[in-house]
Order: structure tokens, then C-alpha cells, then sequence
């Protein structure tokens, strides 16, 4: 039996890497892990301002940017094994693109061009969920269709505070631990959804609750400590049966290029956050460990800049589309009907 | 030799042969398990199967079709079952946003070979919510088939074909023809999953049906002999695609047209066949094709539903109205 103890998420966020930079006793990751951690961390936020540039010059109908989400995106994906699946939401382009999806495919939805560009089979990522807390479903269908048929597959669901008030998520979180599906909800608490703050979002003393009464193990971490959510993730991924992990971290960025933050938040809450920064604090810890130096970071960026540039190149050439392949994929074999109207569009 | 079965008896036998053939199939639902399903189409399966591949969930639909969709993208054939009619709505967002459009938003990479069955319709004498007829909720949602039985040995060949697509099939089980049998030998062969049948030929009327109401209009054209009416029965089966192939050559020959379904007739799928009928076959009609169907209300008790179905004089009713002395 399980018993209550074991489920309950500490009452403190756990973390292993203060915001000052400072490591707080616990086991930390081996360091070539930290640095890789920076690593992608650095590259993820240049991509996710390549890409709030490219909303500006019309090469992108919208973006959800996820800066100061990095923590989250990079931890919860360098923690994951080939085997397993990622099943991102649209605030998650960081962390596809961080699984080696090619950018121009993770931005094809928001490009506009098609509505997934990248092979879900190929990279194990499944397309980006827009309608909220529905993927958190599919994740725990296809960790139970993995044990079933014996595979050693966890799916890690990305979702949002918002996201846990919606009715499929709790639906999601039963299924997971009658089934003891091995799942992993990161559930990125960025403080809003769009601009309703938590507090009106639930009354719950932490969303990690929420596991809990359906008898899920539950954990509550410092979002923007990068070590802390890979290992985090990376335990939840060792462990048999599904886990939720509220991670708490915060949305610098408006929602998305088209919203206006300010008309719901304070700018010095903002403020407050920024100096919780993921990536500066992980930055100060690698420095005093000697683990990173001027030339280091000095290459990091240029490769961070390097990459950046050619999305940008590759966004800044026009796309062709083709009308014929609205009917192609609706069915297996186009229907008579959707042959029929094909060719009337193209006459 | 061939006893007679009943529609319940050949789902049930579908069910088992797909389970038997293709150890991807799985069956799963509320109450599906140790009880066989409140109608019992799953009466013995889980005995059979073991409960990794026949098993009961947590009662919650949006969950069954939501997790339906993660076991096909793993390679699973899952074939759910949602109890009744209305208990399906909470699935609605999955089946529409996700289960049908997957296949279209990944350009052809992840297809979901899902089969959810609902059983629909009236006719049983259920309290409220469990006797909706909820075709064209799906018919209007591109990317998913849509199908409905109206015989027994239609309902194997047809659920086996459904099991077999690689497209997401909701498969509308009439309830209320559960129990009636039929002498058949069960097959999977015959007309293809996309295809309507003649289930009786005729010259003068088409009356088309599907699901509950194709007994109902086979009856109204054995009674239609007396008034000297030759009426021919066209039985759907894919309500989406709709067999235009089929459908417009009976009608084509008859020039008249009767469509009967137990859903309510404002924006119901005999909306559809009317306005394709004229599309197609305008110069072939004598009269304006007429709708039987259910009245514009929500499902009524009981004690009042044969009010609200169609019935053989209703639809003889309908037939008599085809302007047969214009034509004298």
C-alpha cells in the first residue's frame, strides 16, 4: 500500500541551485550534465528570441515565447532517454527544438505553413497541443500501450498552471495511477494563464496537490533550477508508475507577440523574477566551480548566435505551399467527395 | 449450418474475431470487463482475452477516447466503448479536435486506427440521455468515418471492417435492433465499409434509411405492396462518406425519394442527402424529396417516444405526398 507520506510533495519547492548561484547541499548532477544544461539553456533562449524577432517581421503569425521557462524545457529533455516521448504544448517550442527537431519543422504551426511540420515517430515528440490539457491523455495512452506491449517507454506531458483546472488533465492523472502508467506531468507553473493569475486559478496550497488525491507520488521543485528539474525528471523516469512534478518558474515574456502583459501584471514582479534567472544562476555556479570561463561562454554564444542565424535564414525564404494537400491526409485514401472538391479547386 | 444471431450476438462475435486475429486489438470501456457491457456486446471477451486486452477504465470518456488516441499512436488498434448516446459528450473535444484531425495535422505520419462505438438511438423505453440520436454531431467533423448497422450480419462485417480501417471509425450501434435476429452466415466480405446497399429493390419510391429506421422502412415497403407502391430500400451504412454512387442510381430510377432517420429533422443528416439528392439528381426527380424524422425536441420520456419516431404510417404518409397525380 502507499501511503500518504510517500505521495505528499515537500512543503518548500526542492532545489539544488539557488537563485544567487549557491548549491544547497543536495546531489547535484555530474558537472559535463550542468554544462550541457547551460549549454542548451543559452541556445534556447537566443532561438526564442529568434523567433519573437521574427513574429515582428511577419515570418511568424504569433509566438509563445517561454523565456525564463528554460529550466524547465531544457531539464525535463536532457533527462529523457531516446525511448521515451515528449509531448509538448505551443509554449514549448524550446524544448522540441532542444530534442532535435529541426527549428523550421517545430515552427511550421506557427509559420502557418502546416499545422505539425515535424515527424512525431521520428523524434518521439508529439505534435504541439493548443487546446489545453488534452495531451496530457494521449501521454498516458501511449505509456500504457508501451508497458502492455513490454517497452521500456516513459511519456513526459509539458503543461501549464491553466492547464490543471481543466477536466482532462484530472482525468488524465486517474488514468495514470489506476493504470500505473509511466508518465511524467511537468506541470510549468508560470504564474499566469494568459492574464488570470494562479490565485484565481485554484485555491490548492500547490498544484502538486493534484496528484495526490489520486494517489499520484508528487513533487514541488524550483522551476528555474535547471539541476533541480533534470533531476527531478530523471528520477520520475526511473521510478515505476506516473508522477506530477509542479515546477515553479515564470513567464517573462507577454503570453504570446500579440498580448499585452502589462494590463495585468506589475512590472516589478517581472523584476523579481528576473533575478531568479535559470540561466544566470547556473551561469555563477559553473563560474566559481571554474567550470566556465570567458572563452567558454564566449563560443556559447557564438554558437547560440550561429544557430539563430540560420533559422532566421531558413524562415526568411518563402514557403510553398500546395492547396492539393488540404485533401491528401484527411482520410488514409482521399474519399470520392474529397477528390471531387480537389479538382474543383484546382480548376 | 446457420442459426439465427442477433445484432448484439454478431458485435460480440466481431469483437472476438478481431481480438482473436490481430493481437494489437483491445477492448475497453465502463463496465466492459467482468460484466460484458451493459448491453453484453462484450458478454465473455475479457474471460476469453485476459483483462490486459479487454478491461474496464475509470468512468470518464473524454479519458477513454484520450487514451484510445496515445495506444494508436503506439500501435494499438483500440476499439472503445462509450455506453450510451449522450454519455459520449464528454469525449466530444477528443473525438473532434484530436482523434479525427491527427492524421491531417501530421500529414499523413500518425493515423489513428480507433473504433469507438456508441450505442444509439431510441426505442428502448430510456429515461432521459439515453437514447440520442448523435450522427450528425459526427458526420459534420471531416477525418472521421462514420457508420451504422442495420442488420445483424451487417453489424459483424461492418464493425469487423471498422476494426480493420486505418481511419477512426465511430460506429453507431442501434440499440433498439440489438436483439432482433437474422439467419446469416457472419463475414467481413461483402460491400465495402464506405458502401450503402439495396437492402429491397423497387421502382417507384427510394426510401432511405439507416441504422434504426432501415427495419422500419423495409416494413413500411412490404405495406406499401398493398397501395400498389414499389418501393425500394436503400440502407446507408457510411453515413460519412456518403455512397453517392449508390444513392443517386437508385434514385436516378425512382424519381422518388423518402428520407427516414430517427434524429431530428432541423439540420439533421437528412438535410445533407436531400441537398446532395438535388444537386445530382434534380432532373430525375417527380416530386420534392420529403424527411421523415424526429421531431424538433429533445428526446421525450417513454412514455411518449413512439410520438417522436418515425413509424410505417408515417412514412407511408410521407409516400402518399409525392405528388403521384401530377405525374398522372
Amino acid at each position: 500500500m502507499t501511503t500518504l507520506d510517500a505521495l505528499l510533495p515537500t512543503a518548500e519547492p526542492l532545489g539544488l541551485i539557488d537563485a544567487e548561484g549557491n548549491a544547497l547541499g543536495g546531489d547535484l548532477p555530474p558537472d559535463e550534465i550542468l554544462l550541457e544544461l547551460y549549454r542548451r539553456m543559452v541556445v534556447g533562449r537566443r532561438f526564442d528570441a529568434q523567433a519573437t524577432a521574427l513574429t515582428k517581421q511577419g515570418r511568424l503569425a504569433v509566438y509563445p515565447s517561454s523565456r525564463g521557462q528554460e529550466a524547465c524545457q531544457i531539464g525535463a529533455v536532457l533527462a529523457m532517454r531516446e525511448q521515451d516521448w515528449l509531448f509538448p504544448t505551443y509554449r514549448d517550442s524550446v524544448a522540441i527544438v532542444s530534442r532535435a527537431v529541426p527549428p523550421a519543422e517545430v515552427l511550421s504551426l506557427l509559420r502557418g505553413e502546416w499545422h505539425c511540420g515535424y515527424d512525431p515517430h521520428a523524434h518521439r515528440v508529439a505534435p504541439q497541443c493548443t487546446p489545453l490539457a488534452t495531451n496530457t491523455l494521449h501521454a498516458v495512452g501511449l505509456a500504457h500501450a508501451a508497458r502492455l506491449k513490454g517497452e521500456d517507454t516513459v511519456a513526459v506531458v509539458l503543461l501549464g498552471d491553466g492547464a490543471t483546472s481543466e477536466g482532462d488533465t484530472h482525468e488524465a492523472l486517474n488514468f495514470a495511477a489506476v493504470w500505473k502508467a509511466p508518465v511524467v506531468f511537468l506541470v510549468q507553473n508560470n504564474g499566469y494563464a494568459i492574464s488570470v493569475p494562479l490565485s484565481k486559478q485554484t485555491a490548492a496550497p500547490s498544484l502538486a496537490y493534484k496528484g495526490v488525491g489520486y494517489g499520484m507520488r508528487s513533487m514541488l521543485v524550483d522551476g528555474n533550477d535547471a539541476a533541480m528539474v533534470y533531476t527531478a525528471v530523471k528520477q520520475a523516469i526511473a521510478s515505476d508508475g506516473p508522477t506530477l512534478i509542479e515546477a515553479l518558474t515564470y513567464r517573462i515574456e507577454a503570453h504570446t507577440n500579440a498580448d499585452d502583459a502589462t494590463r495585468y501584471r506589475p512590472s516589478d514582479e517581472v523584476q523579481r523574477w528576473l533575478g531568479r534567472d535559470p540561466i544566470a544562476r547556473l551561469e555563477t555556479y559553473l563560474r566559481a566551480r571554474r567550470l566556465l570561463d570567458d572563452a567558454a561562454a564566449e563560443r556559447l554564444t557564438a554558437e547560440a548566435e550561429e544557430r539563430a542565424a540560420a533559422v532566421r535564414e531558413e524562415m526568411n525564404r518563402d514557403v510553398e505551399v500546395d492547396p492539393a494537400e488540404l485533401f491528401a491526409h484527411v482520410y488514409a485514401t482521399p474519399t470520392p467527395a474529397l477528390v471531387a472538391q480537389r479538382k474543383e479547386l484546382e480548376s | 449450418m446457420t442459426e439465427p444471431v442477433s445484432m448484439a450476438g454478431a458485435l460480440n462475435a466481431a469483437l472476438a474475431d478481431a481480438l482473436s486475429d490481430d493481437p494489437r486489438v483491445l477492448v475497453f470501456g465502463e463496465d466492459v470487463g467482468a460484466l460484458g457491457g451493459v448491453f453484453r456486446i462484450t458478454d465473455g471477451l475479457a474471460a476469453k482475452f485476459g483483462d490486459e486486452r479487454v478491461f474496464d477504465t475509470p468512468l470518464a470518456e473524454s479519458g477513454i477516447v484520450g487514451t484510445a488516441i496515445g495506444m494508436a499512436m503506439n500501435g494499438l488498434v483500440p476499439v472503445v466503448e462509450m455506453q450510451f448516446d449522450a454519455f459520449a459528450y464528454p469525449a466530444f473535444e477528443q473525438i473532434t479536435s484530436h482523434l479525427a484531425k491527427l492524421r491531417n495535422r501530421t500529414r499523413g505520419r500518425v493515423g489513428l486506427p480507433v473504433v469507438v462505438r456508441v450505442p444509439y438511438g431510441g426505442g428502448i423505453g430510456g429515461v432521459e440521455h439515453h437514447s440520442d440520436s448523435s450522427e450528425a454531431y459526427y458526420t459534420h467533423t471531416p477525418g472521421l468515418r462514420v457508420v451504422t448497422p442495420g442488420t445483424p450480419a451487417d453489424a459483424y462485417r461492418l464493425l469487423r471492417q471498422a476494426i480493420a480501417c486505418p481511419d477512426p471509425v465511430i460506429f453507431l450501434e442501434p440499440k433498439r435492433r440489438y436483439w432482433a435476429k437474422e439467419t446469416a452466415v457472419l463475414s467481413a466480405d461483402g460491400p465495402a465499409i464506405d458502401r450503402a446497399v439495396v437492402r429491397r429493390t423497387g421502382n417507384d419510391v427510394t426510401l432511405i434509411a439507416y441504422g434504426g429506421t432501415v427495419a422500419t422502412a423495409l416494413e413500411a415497403a412490404e405495406a406499401a405492396v398493398e397501395e400498389d407502391w414499389d418501393v425500394e430500400v436503400v440502407d446507408l451504412r457510411s453515413l460519412s462518406p456518403f455512397d453517392d454512387e449508390t444513392v443517386t442510381a437508385s434514385v436516378r430510377r425512382t424519381g422518388r425519394v423518402v428520407v427516414v432517420h430517427e434524429a431530428s429533422r432541423f439540420t439533421g443528416y437528412g438535410a445533407e442527402v436531400v441537398a446532395r439528392l438535388q444537386e445530382q439528381c434534380f432532373h430525375y426527380l417527380q416530386a420534392p424529396i420529403l424527411r421523415v424524422a424526429g421531431l424538433d425536441i429533445p428526446y421525450p420520456p417513454p412514455k411518449l417516444e413512439q410520438h417522436h419516431l418515425p413509424t410505417v404510417d408515417r412514412i407511408l404518409d410521407a409516400v402518399a405526398r409525392l405528388q403521384w397525380d401530377d405525374n398522372a
